[in-house]
């Protein structure tokens, strides 16, 4: 499987560490891919930043996911997958938030089409995202309580 | 409550349900539409109703295990879904794949990508009221779903891509069957444009509506033929190349309306595309070779040598019990969709089990520009730019 896309890898970590160098808490290389670790409150500031600048030009948000790290803390790690369209590169934004405190500022006001996923992961986990224009269920009823996919959440659902 | 919902029981404007049952909106998807006579004013979509929770059931079942609930995601990709979950666990395996079994997962999946156009075209056409378009497209769609079931035993859920390569060795008599396929093809393409390509009916219900600029494309996070439709030529096979896509000889067609009418023009020429490739793969894939990685404790051996070697029998036993637990990590791998890009995100903590598996779903993403497509025009509009974004309802939902 050819990996054309992180030839650049340390490019966008340079660039990054220019604009704010504590935007890069730190820098995982695995299998082809980047991952760099932001802090949650930089982490939209520096996505904007991914986005606007030419040297970056990371004009797609491709996902956001969580990934619940129970019973570790901080719990609910973000994934934040951007695209260069023009440059054919992908990086991956991560950040945590913990249990007693799992809000975290929306990207809808950097790409709109954050806006169903951001629901999805406050649907499904129970992460809040402050500034999201309409946070509320997508999938789940309006009547669902609780956030299934925690891994504190039975598989078979609760009675 | 939705700024639609503050309508209901106005008398300025009407709310009306499109769905959850509804024959144009292709599965279970509610669209609440506020009407002012045929004028749509607002549309929120409301999903969830083909929500199974499989992205929880994933965690809880062995890595191999999972991909079986993959070719229900998107139930007219299955394969596509099946290769991009291989592709992510074989990439925190850092396994191999032989390219035969590379050819034989490119051959497929373009072939589903030729009978998921099909489905999309036929409902398209029958949507607009072009009845017949619907049956010529499902007819050619039977003869995919044939070659599927010579080679899995299964028409849509084959589960035929597997961790290291395919399921089955390729079956006696395949050739002979994507041949005559291939040489039936290009000519029913030819017979769909015939009908719908300039007819003044299609045109005028497509052309001009469901209109989005490419620059609010990217910032929703569109992909996919809306995407190419618009101008900007993103294709995973071109862009980030996997499964050795790179050797095969394709064109990622692309026009610049971004209406309906163009994305149906882009996925015409996608079929075609499609047929350029299953025609090399075909040439590619040698009559015998390995259909599946050497990686003892993670792919089974052969029956015949877990049956005759003890040290094959544990394996397979060690294989079917515990299951194979990769490194810990993360790794995410998009392919290109008939929808566009579909990813697979899987983090895995060192334990048999995924400790998370996303999908990126294509449709789930795309659908988010539905409102922003049909406000302001009529409710036949809403049907065709539904049409056009091409969803599938269990990938929307999981």
């Amino acid at each position: 499987m050819t990996q054309l896309a992180n030839a650049n890898a340390n490019a966008v970590v340079e660039q990054l560490r220019a604009w704010n160098p504590q935007a890069v808490a730190q820098v995982i290389e695995n299998r082809g891919e980047t991952t760099i670790v932001v802090p949650c409150e930089l982490l939209r500031a520096a996505a904007q930043h991914c986005k606007e600048n030419p040297a970056l030009n990371f004009n797609l948000l491709s996902d956001v996911t969580c990934v619940d790290r129970f019973p570790v803390e901080p719990r609910f790690e973000l994934n934040y997958q951007l695209v260069s369209i023009p440059r054919r590169e992908r990086i991956r934004l991560r950040t945590s938030v913990s249990t007693q405190h799992p809000v975290m500022d929306s990207l809808v006001p950097v790409w709109p089409g954050a806006n169903w996923l951001e629901r999805e992961v406050f649907d499904l986990f129970g992460v809040r995202f402050e500034g999201h224009p309409d946070l509320r269920r997508i999938l789940l009823p309006e009547s669902f309580e609780g956030a299934p996919l925690r891994r504190d959440f039975p598989v078979e659902g609760k009675r | 409550m939705t700024t639609v919902e503050t309508a209901v029981g106005t008398t300025k404007t009407m709310v009306l349900n499109m769905g959850p049952q509804h024959p144009s909106t292709h599965g279970v998807l509610r669209v609440l539409l506020e009407l002012d006579g045929e004028n749509v004013v607002s549309a929120v979509p409301d999903i969830g109703y083909l929500h199974t929770g499989i992205e929880k059931s994933c965690e809880d079942k062995t890595y191999s295990q999972v991909i079986t609930l993959t070719d229900r995601i998107d139930y007219l990709n299955p394969l596509g879904n099946n290769l991009v979950y291989c592709l992510a666990v074989e990439k925190l395996l850092g396994l191999e794949v032989p390219k035969r079994a590379q050819y034989i997962r490119v051959m497929l999946v373009e072939l589903q990508r030729i009978s998921s156009h099909l489905v999309w075209l036929g409902t398209h056409a029958i949507d607009m009221g072009a009845m017949s378009v619907l049956l010529y497209c499902f007819r050619e769609r039977e003869e995919i779903l044939k070659i599927f079931e010579r080679f899995s035993g299964q028409r849509m859920m084959t589960s035929y891509i597997r961790i290291g390569g395919v399921a089955l060795q390729a079956p006696a008599g395949w050739r002979a069957q994507v041949k005559s396929f291939l040489e039936m093809m290009p000519a029913r393409i030819d017979e769909y444009e015939a009908l719908l390509t300039e007819n003044r009916i299609w045109q005028g219900r497509l052309k001009g509506v469901g209109y989005l600029s490419p620059e609010t494309l990217v910032a929703m996070s569109t992909t996919g033929p809306g995407l190419r439709a618009a101008g900007i030529a993103y294709d995973n096979r071109k862009s980030f190349p996997y499964s050795s896509y790179e050797e095969f000889d394709f064109d990622v067609p692309a026009r610049t309306e971004s209406d309906c009418y163009a994305r149906y023009l882009v996925r015409v020429a996608e079929m075609r595309e499609s047929l350029k490739i299953v025609r090399q793969a075909m040439d590619k894939i040698t009559d015998e070779g390995p259909i599946r990685a050497e990686a003892p404790g993670i792919v089974p051996p052969q029956r015949e040598k877990m049956k005759t070697e003890m040290e094959a029998l544990i394996y397979h036993f060690k294989i079917f019990t515990e299951g194979f637990s990769p490194p810990p990590g993360e790794a995410f791998v998009a392919v290109e969709s008939p929808r566009g890009e579909l990813g697979c995100f899987i983090a895995s903590d060192g334990s048999p089990k995924p400790l998370r598996v996303h999908f990126r779903s294509p449709s789930f993403i795309n659908l988010q520009a539905l409102p922003k497509m049909v406000e302001g025009q009529l409710i036949a509009d809403t049907v065709a730019s539904i049409g056009t974004i091409d969803i599938v309802l269990g990938e929307v939902d999981r």
